[in-house]
């Protein structure tokens, strides 16, 4: 059996798996379909955490990034888990102990808006959007380089499976399916990690193989010593050493932590344990489940770094293996043959570098690099299938509830029945499905430009509104609707300038005490924090029922299952 | 507020100041602030700045986030509010 019949086998039968499940745990009600019922365990949300949380581009892409960046690829590693540590802190206990369905749900009931909530229903819908429009392109970019499809057959496939599922199974069918797709990533990410940390340094442990010696072949010396020497080689900067400024690296891993902490689609998990109690718990398994990961990430990016240059560098192209004309068929790698000598010329000199090599390989190809048998290639790209899978599922269901409960039920109309609103529910679900679909095929120009904005907004909109909401009893409805227009109006116009208007002069130069849009979002969330607290103590405080709220979410008793309206 | 849930209040955010603070310390301070310092001593291969950037500080917080757990549990059953 070759890769494609591996790939087809072991993909088949993951699909099978999940729609299995979501057979099985079809939701009857909308709390089934918001919130799994509200009795999933501290352990399984976690792993449902983790499968949500870590996309297509976690997966196939972030080993990659930083295997390009460097020490500066920390900003992700700690960004996006540091933001754990906030949940568990800061928002994930409370927010389970007040007991509703979504995060437009709080900031509506907690600043006694209708305009609050329509602002937080607005903004978890872009964010979302923003989110999912780049899954739905990562499923059809692994069906069409593992399985020979097109990409636009590989996003209907997609599209096809995520229906099923999600539809049918809301919150509980995703739940468990996501659950299942854990599995899968991780050891689809684990076992090529493992066999690459034993080929480069002999320690089957790729966290300590990172920082331990390079073996025979590889000359010996330690592994990150070896590569800041190839990287001074060649012109490049010291691997461990950083070259963005420290005030940037600062802002841009804040906003990711406080993004991530902000995201409507990772809060809303922890919505669905029982209690306040599984809820602190269950952010600390998500860790736990997303770490094993995220720790591994860095030292792949460091083998694989090695690997590419050792193979590449100042090598003939006649005798490249054979994994770098597989991969120049993708055009993921190129070799263009300036000076004509036959030597693939990688350096860091643009003008001289022959070479380009697409971040994505660095995942993608490891199993070939490694010489690992052809089932290990069909698990990587089940593995990738998995972590966009399980990302869109959970983005489509924050969609597909902003518009059911929080625009339908709570704001348009509220007599809807609870069959209905289960109904619309599904209708928005599929809906969603469908222009995530669509843009999956047609990817907007500006997909990549627009992550930014993603955690930029849930910084300075969403991290602020909750946290005073919990911490800060005075914070009004005034404090809290001027805070999150600030904070968007400030963080969107900044990104907007930079990326599209001027984007000529997007450079240190021209920023705002030096930090890039990427970081800009702590900026918008330091104004938000300030006018909601200012404009708070100028305008009359929050009526008492809703200050009794605060004080009540603020102990875990009489938490019980999330509450029906 | 009645007197007890204020003074469980007031733990609470004590926990929470001195949890965070070891958060930005280990993240913002040793893996971004001092890294350059903190190169010059070395864990094996690894520059020490470099090891709290790309693993340290992420094997940190999963501990904190333990330690909110057990430290939380325990309050809670002190002041008794905790679920029953």
């Amino acid at each position: 059996m070759g890769i494609q019949g591996w790939t087809f086998l072991i993909v088949g039968l993951s699909f099978a798996l999940y729609i299995g499940i979501a057979i099985w745990s079809r939701a009857g009600s909308t709390k089934e379909f918001y919130v799994a019922g509200g009795g999933v365990s501290s352990l399984a949300n976690g792993m449902a955490t983790a499968a949500d949380w870590m996309s297509a581009a976690s997966f196939i892409s972030m080993a990659g990034l930083i295997s390009f960046m460097g020490r500066d690829g920390a900003q992700y590693l700690m960004g996006w888990t540091g933001g754990y540590v906030m949940l568990a802190l800061l928002l994930a206990p409370y927010l389970r102990k007040f007991g509703k369905f979504t995060v437009p749900d709080f900031i509506g009931d907690r600043y006694y808006s209708q305009t609050a909530r329509i602002v937080a229903v607005v903004c978890a819908i872009f964010v979302s959007f923003t989110y999912v429009a780049g899954q739905m392109r990562g499923v059809g970019v692994v069906f069409s380089r593992f399985l020979g499809l097109s990409i636009e057959m590989g996003v209907v496939v997609g599209m096809i499976i995520v229906l099923i599922y999600a539809v049918l199974g809301g919150m509980k069918g995703i739940t468990y399916t996501q659950v299942a797709q854990y599995c899968v990533l991780i050891f689809a990410y684990l076992v090529p990690a493992i066999f690459i940390s034993i080929l480069v340094t002999g320690n089957p442990i790729p966290q300590i193989g990172f920082g331990g010696s390079t073996t025979e072949a590889y000359g010996g010396q330690y592994l990150l010593d070896k590569l800041d020497g190839l990287h001074e080689q060649l012109g490049f900067a010291a691997y461990t050493a950083g070259t963005k400024s420290t005030i940037d690296i600062f802002f841009i891993t804040f906003a990711l932590m406080a993004g991530t902490a902000g995201l409507p689609h990772v809060i809303v998990r922890f919505f669905t344990v029982p209690g306040v109690r599984d809820a602190r718990k269950s952010v600390g398994y998500a860790l736990v489940f997303i770490t094993i990961l995220y720790t591994t990430a860095p030292a792949v990016a460091a083998f694989a770094r090695v690997n590419m240059i050792e193979t590449i560098a100042g090598k003939p192209y006649a005798d490249a293996p054979a994994w770098v004309s597989n991969w120049e068929k993708t055009g993921l790698f190129k070799f263009e043959d300036k000076n004509g000598d036959g030597v693939m010329n990688y350096v860091a000199d643009k003008g001289a570098n022959e070479v380009t090599i697409d971040r994505d390989i660095m995942v993608l190809a490891n199993p070939e690099i490694a010489n690992l048998p052809d089932w290990v290639i069909g698990l990587v790209a089940a593995g990738g299938l998995a972590a966009a899978l399980s990302t869109a599922a959970g983005l489509l269901l924050v969609i597909s509830t902003a518009v059911s409960h929080d625009l339908l039920k709570r704001a348009i109309m509220p007599n809807i029945s609870e069959k209905q609103e289960l109904l619309y529910a599904r209708i928005a679900a599929t809906v969603a499905v469908v222009i995530a679909g669509y843009f999956g095929i047609n990817p907007p120009g500006f997909v990549a430009q627009v992550v930014a904005f993603a955690f930029g907004l849930a910084c300075s909109s969403f991290f602020p509104a909750i946290f005073l909401g919990i911490f800060d009893k005075r914070t009004n409805m005034q404090g809290a609707i001027s805070g999150m227009l600030v904070g968007i109006a400030f963080t969107a116009a900044y990104i907007i300038y930079f990326k599209f208007v001027n984007p000529e002069m997007n450079n240190a130069d021209h920023w705002l005490f030096g930090v890039s849009p990427e970081g800009i979002g702590t900026l918008g969330m330091i104004l938000n924090f300030a006018v909601t607290l200012i404009v708070s103590r100028l305008t009359p405080p929050p009526p008492a029922d809703v200050q009794q709220m605060v004080e009540d979410i603020r102990v875990p008793r009489g938490a019980g299952a999330a509450h029906v309206h | 507020m009645n007197k007890d849930l204020s003074a469980y209040w007031k733990r609470n955010l004590t926990y929470m100041v001195i949890l965070l603070s070891v958060w930005f310390i280990v993240s913002f301070g040793c893996g971004i602030l001092f890294v350059d310092a903190l190169d010059s001593i070395s864990l094996g291969g690894f520059k020490l700045g470099f090891w709290f950037a790309q693993q340290g500080s992420m094997y940190v917080f999963v501990i904190l986030i333990f330690v909110y757990v057990y430290l939380m549990n325990k309050l809670d059953k002190e002041f008794d509010v905790d679920e029953k």
